[in-house]
């Protein structure tokens, strides 16, 4: 065990583990986060997405000594208290089904879009392909990608618990 | 009058959690104190546990007790066991280990010596109905419905009476048939014997089945991840020898289920009698290579079907015969489902069906999308294709002349239907897709390309009644509906919910859906499963609604007189028909509901509710308006869910790839409900149904015995590069009218109607090749193209 130092979403953390551990852990674990998910623990399905650096990384298979830069993971997207405008697209668009994917799709979509504003169809298949989702909410995952690429979409606050939730 | 909710969009409550992070699944539920828990799955297809020795393990510090087969509830054959001393299948449970971590439950794992003796083993039924072919279980290779596990041997005969590649058809575990089939036959301009195979497939949920426990005064409280809800829990009562009421089970979201998480299961209470013998809470998480092999499966069909058709295309005569790949256990019905299906979709004139239902040792089988009835989409609907052809009939011409209509019959007992639009579905179908215009371009080359188009249709049963509706208008001026149907994903737990808001005429802002958690006071209700959640909650929540309006009048009544019926309701108020002035809002009616007690707030209540939805109305009873009611609605026939596909593919002949240029799927589900929700539903179902016609299947070393497919890559679910560039989804939306609101469900034929026309398109792009087989897979298009053999014989099963 040794002492390793994370950014996730602006915040230091250190923590007392192996140094082999994967991030997934340590973020479900021992930071208390629910975003990131493990689907399947050996990078085949992208339920665990976190971005470091801007890179849309799985976590699952991300040892922890490997991690430099800083974390964000789907509960990093909130700023100020108001989502994301991927986040509020997949509102609009009601992309999930069961949801037990859906970090890892908005994750992946989310550092696509920063370095790609505006894919083609063809460019979010194929930034999109190794995320998998067993509902097949695949063409929704595309219309919200498409949404936010189109610019009218602005993050609402995120709601307290309260209407009908 | 125009509906305010249905038929209108909405955003379901639990969206925004899912794109949070907020949402919870069973792994985000924690305990104090908790303990983790991992399972010592079987090495090999069959075997008996001859020792244990687990003092290694035991003695390592942080490993706080083991579980045996001995020490669990025992499930009579040919049940799923919770663990067992004689596994059926590679990855069956044998034991489990709790420790204060997983690492330390793995570590101990590993130190625990088992000697297991090998036993045999079978992957493919003909070859167990054999004469002299190895049983699944020994003594046992068939589970016959009502007589429970018997061996089943086929003769010598049976066997030499087919040409290779046709299937046999010895003596059947189950038959039924309807009318004259040879005389069917005997009339038919054309008829077809083919022999097919469909692959079993895994239902992969995203979310590895969890499942965390403890016990508090003697109740047990289980967080697990389930389609349905209150459902859950006599099974999870039954498991655990105890009442109903001492099981508090949580299952706020559920990561997939696909059917196969439609009650309890066996691994649930894993955890839970670890947390009895340990005294501490535990959870237990499964690995995806654990969630292939404990996570169910589709039964694969190997089958063979005689079609009789008149010259129009019209299906005189059916005879069909499933060998159904039935896994160690139970199994379930897919090969009658399958004959039933066939009888409602293409109407046969005359029908005969036999089936034999064959144990395996590979995953144990549940009801996955469309159970039985997708496989045999699958196996039917090109088949339609090659007859039409040989009749020289148009493709859409066939399926439309056999369509059902409201007085069709259903399956071997000839039962009515509720209502059936099929046909209504095909012709909005062929104008929206432009069926003509794209057939025209079916055969276009560019290149190596070429064009395909294709039809397909399914059906599921897909609507129940008898359960309870629950809801409370509070003195806050709050409609709480309390519904214990479950959560899968597809919000047709929200979208009924908006029934009972409707009837009694609340603004949606003013609804809150209690649910996920038993002790909160949940109704006796029907599974999510089955398609059927649509049907039957619209008509308990109806049925509640009615139940509270009912009571509004009579307290209205009571304090500003004349009589119930001379009242209204409407703005979230009763008022006086005559005069509106004279009114009680439902906020003031839920306070005079509390002071009135008795059936008002749930005191007393009608003798016929469940006893569950009694014990959820005793925990609420005082807390406002409570309207409660079984749903005795009349209900005389089976709900049909049917669907129809509409594809264009191009193929490529020189890599047995294929693009889908344009889909369009075609829901019969009554009266839409939640628009938004169903062309999800019919667009996401579809992709689902490509991967069943062109990727997923399990694979089967058939000398070991071993599985090939237990991972995502190699199971091969389909990816955004599967889904098509166009997908259009349209309803025919004409009500059901057994149904107060004219809805039903569809949620499982619109996967299978895709991929059957996926599979007639790959067919008629090969200029009328039928492979009698699925998936159909990009070497043997390139087998078919090239007019080379295939790499499998016609009926082998489980193969890559």
């Amino acid at each position: 065990m040794s002492n390793v130092t994370l950014n996730v979403n602006g915040t230091t953390h250190t923590v007392d583990a192996e140094p082999s551990t994967p991030l997934l852990y340590i973020l479900r674990n021992d930071l208390g986060l629910r975003g990131p998910r493990f689907g399947c623990g050996l990078g085949q399905c992208g339920a665990c997405t976190v971005i470091i650096d801007g890179m849309a990384t799985r976590s699952c298979v991300t040892r922890i000594s490997r991690v430099q830069g800083e974390i964000t993971t789907l509960e990093g997207l909130v700023k100020d208290g108001t989502l994301d405008p991927v986040q509020q697209a997949w509102i609009d668009e009601q992309v999930p089904q069961c949801g037990f994917c859906q970090n890892g799709q908005i994750m992946t979509a989310k550092a696509l879009l920063d370095k790609n504003p505006n894919p083609t169809d063809t460019e979010i298949r194929e930034g999109m392909a190794g995320a998998l989702c067993r509902c097949m909410t695949y063409y929704r995952v595309q219309a919200a990608i498409k949404r936010v690429a189109g610019g009218v979409v602005t993050g609402e606050p995120v709601a307290a618990k309260g209407g009908v939730e | 009058m125009a509906n305010a909710l249905i038929g209108k969009d909405f955003t379901p409550p639990d969206v925004r959690g899912k794109v949070t992070g907020r949402a919870k699944y069973a792994e985000d539920f924690r305990a104090e104190g908790m303990l983790f828990c991992r399972l010592l799955t079987s090495p090999m297809p069959h075997g008996r546990v001859r020792n244990i020795d687990a003092s290694a393990a035991l003695a390592m510090e942080g490993v706080i007790a083991i579980l045996t087969a001995d020490e669990v509830p025992e499930i009579p054959a040919p049940g799923n066991p919770i663990l067992t001393n004689e596994p059926l299948y590679v990855g069956e449970p044998i034991l489990a280990v709790a420790a204060v971590d997983e690492t330390l439950a793995e570590e101990a794992i590993a130190k625990i010596k088992v000697d297991l003796e090998p036993l045999p083993f079978t992957v493919d039924p003909l070859e167990s109905l054999r004469p002299g072919g190895p049983n699944a279980r020994g003594s046992a290779n068939t589970v016959v419905s009502g007589e429970g596990l018997k061996e089943i041997k086929w003769t010598t005969e049976d066997f030499d009476a087919v040409a290779d590649g046709e299937l046999p058809m010895g003596e059947p575990t189950a038959t039924w048939s309807y009318g004259d089939i040879e005389e069917g036959f005997s009339g038919a301009a054309v008829v077809l014997d083919e022999t097919f195979v469909t692959a079993g497939t895994s239902h992969h949920s995203m979310e590895p089945r969890t499942a965390m426990a403890y016990w508090q005064n003697e109740k047990c409280h289980i967080y697990g991840s389930t389609q349905s809800q209150s459902f859950v829990v006599p099974g999870l009562a039954r498991y655990l020898g105890l009442e109903p009421d001492n099981v508090v089970y949580v299952g706020e979201n559920c990561g997939g289920g696909f059917g196969s998480k439609g009650a309890a299961y066996p691994t649930m209470v894993i955890p839970a009698l670890m947390a009895k013998k340990t005294g501490r809470p535990v959870m237990m998480r499964i690995s995806r290579a654990e969630e292939y092999a404990i996570g169910s499966a589709r039964p694969g069909f190997q089958g063979r079907v005689k079609l009789g058709f008149r010259e129009d295309g019209r299906l005189l005569a059916c005879d069909l015969y499933v060998v159904q790949e039935n896994g160690p256990n139970g199994g379930f019905g897919d090969m009658s489902a399958a004959a039933s299906a066939i009888s409602i979709v293409y109407t046969p004139v005359a029908m005969r069906f036999r089936g034999a239902s064959v144990l395996t040792n590979t995953p144990p089988r549940g009801a996955q999308r469309g159970p039985g009835q997708n496989q045999i989409a699958n196996a039917i609907e090109p088949l339609f294709d090659k007859a039409a052809r040989k009749l020289s009939v148009d493709r859409f011409a066939i399926r439309r002349v056999n369509a059902p209509d409201h007085d069709s019959r259903y399956g071997a007992n000839r039962g009515a239907i509720t209502s059936a639009y099929l046909g209504e579905a095909l012709d909005k179908g062929a104008e929206k897709f432009d069926w003509q215009k794209k057939q025209a371009q079916s055969g276009q080359r560019r290149g190596s390309k070429v064009i395909g188009v294709g039809i397909g249709q399914a059906f599921h049963s897909a609507g129940s009644n008898g359960f309870d509706g629950l809801v409370r208008l509070t003195p806050e001026g709050k409609l709480h509906i309390h519904t214990g149907v479950g959560n899968l994903g597809t919000y047709s737990y929200a979208g009924t919910s908006r029934v009972a808001a409707e009837v009694l005429k609340c603004d949606w802002k003013n609804c809150v859906i209690e649910r996920g958690d038993s002790s909160i006071g949940l109704p006796w209700n029907l599974g999510q499963f089955g398609s059927n959640t649509s049907f039957t909650m619209s008509r308990t929540n109806y049925a509640a609604a009615m139940d509270a309006v009912g009571k509004l009048k009579e307290i209205a009544a009571r304090d500003l007189g004349g009589a119930p019926d001379n009242y209204e309701i409407g703005n979230e108020a009763v008022f006086r028909r005559s005069n509106p002035s004279r009114r009680m809002t439902y906020a003031a009616a839920a306070k005079r509901a509390i002071q009135l007690g008795g059936k008002f707030c749930g005191h007393e209540m009608a003798d016929d509710l469940n006893p569950m939805t009694k014990a959820a109305v005793r925990g609420l009873a005082g807390t406002g308006l409570v309207g409660v009611a079984k749903d005795n609605l009349p209900r005389t026939g089976m709900v049909p869910a049917l669907a129809a596909g509409f594809i264009q593919i191009e193929l490529d002949l020189e890599t047995g790839k294929f693009e889908i240029l344009d889909y369009l799927g075609v829901a019969d589900c009554g009266t839409v409900i939640h628009p938004q929700g169903l062309a999800a539903q019919i667009r996401s179902g579809a992709v689902m149904g490509f991967g069943m016609a062109s990727l997923e299947r399990q694979v089967y070393d058939p000398h070991y015995g071993l599985p090939r497919s237990v991972g995502l890559y190699q199971a091969k679910p389909p990816s955004y590069l599967d889904v098509a560039v166009g997908m259009g989804a349209e309803a025919v939306d004409q009500p059901d009218p057994q149904n107060p609101m004219g809805t039903k469900g569809i949620g499982e034929p619109l996967m299978g109607c895709a991929s059957a026309a996926l599979l007639c398109a790959i067919s008629d792009a090969l200029g009328g090749h039928y492979f009698n087989r699925s998936p159909v897979l990009p070497d043997m298009i390139i087998n078919a193209a090239s007019q080379r053999p295939q790499s499998h014989t016609p009926l082998q099963v489980n193969t890559d």
